[in-house]
């Protein structure tokens, strides 16, 4: 044990050495000097020209998909709103067709209403002067008839009698 | 964290049972020293330039000589470990590294193993960064790097986005260079370390001393410049109440200066610590002199804490830079003074 502390003190594992100080100071301050100068300089200045290089890539690629997500967003407003506006033509187109249905088929309805109002106005129109026609006709017969009464024999009690007869006649005719 | 615990404690308890059986082992291995001395004697003779004992007395002489036939362990992990003027190439014999006469400030700047090896680091890493740089500038923004400058990048994207952005925020920019360099000499360093004939600068505590004080004055510089003096020294109170300044103005002064010591120590003694254990390992086939040992004991398991150590390379060199770059963010900080809580929380 105290050999080996002995050995350690004596070796001088601690002791100074001003000289080795020196060297090793002046060499490292010019080594530290000189690669400075021409081997950290260049490459701590590639590698932040790279850095800054890679950093614009990444900002660029993050702008073109901005810009891409954008254009995707516009693309499909256009589309839904292409969708939207062919949905409207077709309902308006169906609605339109609906309506134009419909008046027509009121409008023919219309007609034939009109049509059958003027076919029963007819109807009655020939049916009066169809009576009137017949009317003229029993006149013209109650007249004949009366000539041939008087023609025949013309006494009070019998004129009376056919007069009454024809009179009930004609209104039952009438009726 | 707990391996790099128990490895710390390997690192303390190992030396010493190695020293214990030493002692035994020298006194029993002198019978049949003359049998080793041959092999021995072509090894080149470390423990001379380490210091023999002062203590030793010249009657016992021709003791010493005869153990050092058979070396102490701890003598020969400490030589290997520590800082040296003489370069061993094991087999071959030894570089004398040169003097330097001229002593500026009345330093001794003589070239030792440790500067070597930093002289190396600096090299690699001057030829890599330079490479690297040259590679990017011939670079335009649309092309991908390539092989090694690919590789780099990536560690130095690492460095300035998770350590130094993360850690200092706003204004970060500055100290990436050093906290890049920083991260990289550290980690070249600890690789050399592995590497054969290599010696590991940064298990020198000089080494990593300096380290922490290019920390310690890239922070205060950091702070004075993003706080001012008044709001440096209103730091230093703590935002308490002034009764309590005499007690808060001492903690936090000395807070300042356990940061790049905590650094000092926590890479010196990870790097020692290993290497350490490593010649442990390899010593205890030598120390029972057992093929078995060696091949069932002492290699694999030198093998794992190798790979270990490798590991502790990066890690280490991260925790340094990671820690450097927490430092200066908590001196830049303008508001909030919860570094101590953030410093506990990484020891």
């Amino acid at each position: 044990m105290l050999t080996s502390g002995i050995i350690l003190l004596e070796g001088g594992l601690l002791n100074p050495n001003p000289g080795l100080i020196f060297w090793t100071a002046i060499s490292f301050f010019i080594v530290m000097l000189i690669l400075s100068k021409f081997a950290w300089g260049p490459i701590v200045s590639m590698l932040e020209e790279r850095e800054k290089g890679i950093q614009s890539a990444i900002d660029r690629a993050h702008s073109a998909k901005d810009e891409a997500e954008a254009i995707l967003k516009k693309n499909k407003e256009l589309l839904a709103r292409a969708d939207s506006e062919a949905d409207r033509l077709i309902r308006e187109g169906r609605e339109y067709a609906d309506k134009v249905r419909t008046e027509l088929t009121e409008k023919a309805q219309q007609e034939s209403q009109k049509m059958i109002a003027a076919a029963k106005d007819e109807i009655e129109q020939e049916k009066r002067r169809a009576l009137d026609v017949l009317r003229n006709e029993v006149a013209d017969m109650a007249v004949k008839g009366a000539e041939k009464i008087i023609r025949t024999a013309l006494d009070a009690e019998k004129q009376k009698a056919v007069v009454d007869e024809m009179i009930r006649e004609l209104a039952a005719s009438r009726n | 964290m707990r391996v790099k615990a128990i490895s710390r404690i390997l690192a303390l308890v190992v030396p010493v049972l190695l020293s214990l059986n030493s002692h035994v082992f020298a006194v029993t291995a002198q019978a049949e020293a003359p049998v080793k001395e041959s092999a021995t004697a072509a090894a080149p003779a470390g423990p001379a330039t380490v210091a023999a004992p002062e203590g030793v007395a010249p009657a016992e002489a021709t003791a010493t000589h005869e153990a050092e036939g058979a070396e102490k362990p701890g003598e020969v992990i400490m030589h290997h470990i520590l800082d040296n003027k003489v370069y061993p190439i094991e087999p071959f014999g030894e570089i004398h590294l040169p003097e330097i006469a001229a002593k500026p400030f009345g330093i001794d700047i003589s070239v030792t193993k440790h500067v070597v090896m930093v002289w190396l680091a600096c090299a690699v890493l001057l030829v890599v960064g330079l490479t690297v740089g040259a590679s990017f500038k011939s670079l335009s923004s649309k092309e991908s790097p390539k092989g090694m400058a690919n590789a780099i990048e990536a560690l130095i994207d690492f460095i300035r986005t998770d350590v130094a952005k993360s850690n200092i925020g706003h204004g970060y920019e500055k100290f990436v260079p050093f906290l890049v360099t920083v991260f990289f000499f550290i980690l070249i360093c600890n690789l050399i370390g592995l590497i054969p004939y290599g010696a590991t600068a940064t298990g020198n505590i000089n080494v990593t001393l300096t380290l922490a004080l290019f920390t310690f004055v890239i922070t205060q510089a950091a702070a004075f410049k993003a706080q001012g003096v008044k709001g440096y020294l209103q730091h230093l109170t703590a935002g308490t109440h002034w009764s309590l300044w005499i007690i808060m103005v001492p903690i936090e002064i000395i807070g300042q200066f356990t940061k790049p010591f905590a650094l000092t120590i926590r890479l010196f003694a990870n790097m020692t610590a290993g290497h350490i254990i490593i010649y442990s390992l390899i010593f205890i086939a030598f120390i029972l002199k057992s093929y078995v040992v060696a091949m069932a004991v002492s290699v694999p398991f030198a093998i794992f804490i190798y790979l270990l150590e490798l590991f502790v390379a990066f890690l280490q060199a991260f925790v340094f830079t990671m820690l450097s770059a927490l430092f200066i963010g908590l001196a830049t900080a303008h508001e909030g003074h919860d570094d101590h809580a953030v410093e506990g929380a990484h020891h």
